[in-house]
């Protein structure tokens, strides 16, 4: 990584970080467990990285490795949201029925 | 073979971009319980996006292995979703954390060993080698233990280890050390192996110690972490894709950290090093020695339901006993009776009730409580004084008024429910036994409270029954 591509990089991070602060600071303390189990299955993305060492890398140890990171990124992206919107099917407002 | 985003396809970065746009707007969308939904499925949409795009990218050259690894993954991601009870929400949420955290680090361990066969490693990536390894090893051991806490495997009391500031200031050293070897030479594998396990110690040490209450601040945090662990790995294969959606799970984590640190009137140093309400029952204090020389009044289930019989606005406080307890539709269906003996029901949420963020929200919407009834802090602060009763299931040191007035007491400072101001208070619980600060509590032994001693459950169940007389 070269150093114009390390502040590139750099300011995609501050940058996000900004967005994701001024994003999150509004959520309601009533959504603050979805939103911590949502956000936790997005930190799941590494499943990307994950992808491209099992499916890219020479070696052995590299699949291996590879294929342990895919297993675990899955579960949490998948569990992350499915737990999530389960969680979220039960909440409704007093007039109306449950979803 | 070398892989670095640089060669990642331009339809692929074009891919990362929609899905960025899918998670900021998912994640705006979760600002309100009526689109929250529809935002976590557009965020799941964006992920499959991000997965579909890295696959079919020409930098990916072997299949079997991913195929593996997303059949095995979503399979026990899927049974644990639909298996978990809403009450373990919790500790799955901390496992998750853990799962995340540790692929980041063992995806960051695999590149610096792949390029190490090609021998060519920069500096820049074994510093976010070592960034990553460190965060993501210490979020799976500390997500780990939090989950067995939760769970009931790991004592939930605080564990203090003699030496255990030394002990972790020493580990820290020796973990940075190795960091720092491997930045100068990444080629030495053994540094990176003796940081990862230094590092997976150091989280086990960290969340040993943190008692039950303060996990709303440990998970928070390890939500944190695991976003943040994933934005170094990142830097380390160069992709945006991670910095990205790392970032914003990163500052989530942060803010979340910081409302409870808040609503506990405490620092995240103490809360992670502070062994609150274990090392410090001095017992000296004596809070307030004329409120605690009246003894607390003990009444039945019928004395407190001919007190609610009567009420016109009555205000529920639940607290973790209403979880242990499992509590809360028996407390749905007392709230249901005395709506139709035409009462106005509300519930006062604190924010650290429980133990995660929102714990006591996810609870009662479980049990059909509508979330437009639950009221935040400081939403119905104010209403507690025209109250005619305030219902504490199962909460204790947030609802002591020793927090506003006594300077010497150790909750000194954190904000508090005004049960005190309602006109009357009924607590249920089990015991006197303090709460988790340690501190005996003043609204125990005020002139209008009564105690209903008892499990939560059973309580409001006899409440119910005797309603029913009236």
């Amino acid at each position: 990584m070269s150093i114009e591509e390390l502040l590139i990089a750099l300011a995609v991070f501050v940058l996000a970080i900004f967005v994701g602060y001024l994003t999150i600071t509004r959520v309601p303390p009533t959504l603050h467990t979805p939103l911590m189990s949502g956000s936790n299955a997005i930190s799941g993305i590494v499943i990307v990285g994950a992808i491209i060492v099992a499916g890219s890398v020479g070696g052995l140890l590299g699949a291996i490795l590879g294929v342990v990171a895919v297993a675990l990124a899955t579960i949490n992206v998948v569990g992350g949201y499915l737990v999530t919107d389960r969680m979220l099917r039960m909440f409704h407002r007093s007039d109306e029925e449950r979803r | 073979m070398e892989i670095s985003s640089t060669t990642l396809d331009n339809l692929t970065l074009g891919a990362y971009i929609v899905a960025s746009v899918l998670f900021i707007t998912g994640l705006l969308w979760l600002r309100s319980p009526e689109t929250a939904r529809a935002g976590n499925r557009l965020s799941a949409l964006g992920m499959l996006i991000a997965v579909v795009f890295t696959v079919i990218d020409r930098d990916i050259v072997r299949y079997e292995w991913i195929i593996v690894g997303l059949i095995v993954g979503a399979l026990i991601g899927a049974i644990a979703a639909r298996q978990v009870q809403l009450t373990a929400m919790p500790q799955m949420v901390a496992i998750f954390n853990g799962f995340g955290g540790a692929a980041s680090a063992v995806v960051a361990g695999a590149q610096i060993l792949s390029q190490n066969d090609t021998g060519d490693v920069d500096r820049v990536v074994s510093v976010t080698v070592a960034l990553s390894v460190l965060i993501g090893s210490l979020t799976l051991t500390g997500s780990l233990i939090a989950f067995g806490k939760l769970q009931g495997i790991v004592a939930t009391q605080p564990v203090l280890i003699p030496l255990r500031h030394v002990v972790n200031v020493i580990l820290v050293i020796g973990s940075l050390t190795m960091a720092g070897l491997l930045i100068f030479d990444p080629n030495l594998e053994w540094a990176l192996i003796a940081m990862a396990v230094i590092a997976l110690v150091v989280g086990v040490l960290i969340v040993v110690p943190i008692g039950g209450a303060d996990m709303p601040v440990v998970i928070a945090l390890l939500n944190s972490y695991s976003g943040l662990a994933a934005a170094a790995t990142g830097f380390v294969i160069d992709n945006p894709m991670l910095i990205i959606a790392g970032s914003l799970v990163g500052a989530s984590g942060l803010i979340l950290t910081r409302i409870m640190t808040r609503a506990m009137n405490r620092s995240l140093g103490n809360v992670m090093f502070g062994g609150f309400g274990v090392a410090d029952s001095t017992g000296g204090a004596a809070p307030g020695a004329n409120a605690m020389d009246r003894p607390v009044r003990s009444v039945n289930a019928a004395e407190a339901a001919i007190l609610l019989g009567y009420a016109d606005s009555v205000i529920f406080v639940p607290g973790y006993g209403l979880a242990v307890a499992q509590a809360q539709h028996q407390v749905r269906d007392l709230a249901d009776m005395l709506k139709e003996r035409g009462a106005e029901v509300r519930y006062a949420i604190h924010p650290v009730a429980g133990r995660m963020p929102g714990h006591m929200n996810v609870l009662l919407a479980e049990a059909d409580v509508p979330y437009d009834e639950l009221k935040d802090l400081d939403e119905i602060n104010d209403d507690f004084r025209r109250a005619d009763v305030a219902v504490v299931v199962g909460a204790n040191d947030v609802t002591n008024p020793a927090a506003r007035t006594d300077r010497s007491s150790p909750i000194y400072g954190m904000p508090i429910l005004n049960v005190d101001q309602a006109r009357s208070a009924i607590v249920l619980k089990r015991s006197m036994a303090s709460g988790f600060a340690g501190v005996e509590n003043e609204l125990f032994h005020m002139e209008n409270t009564m105690m209903l001693f008892g499990d939560a459950r059973a309580s409001v169940e006899s409440l119910l029954s005797e309603m029913k007389e009236l």
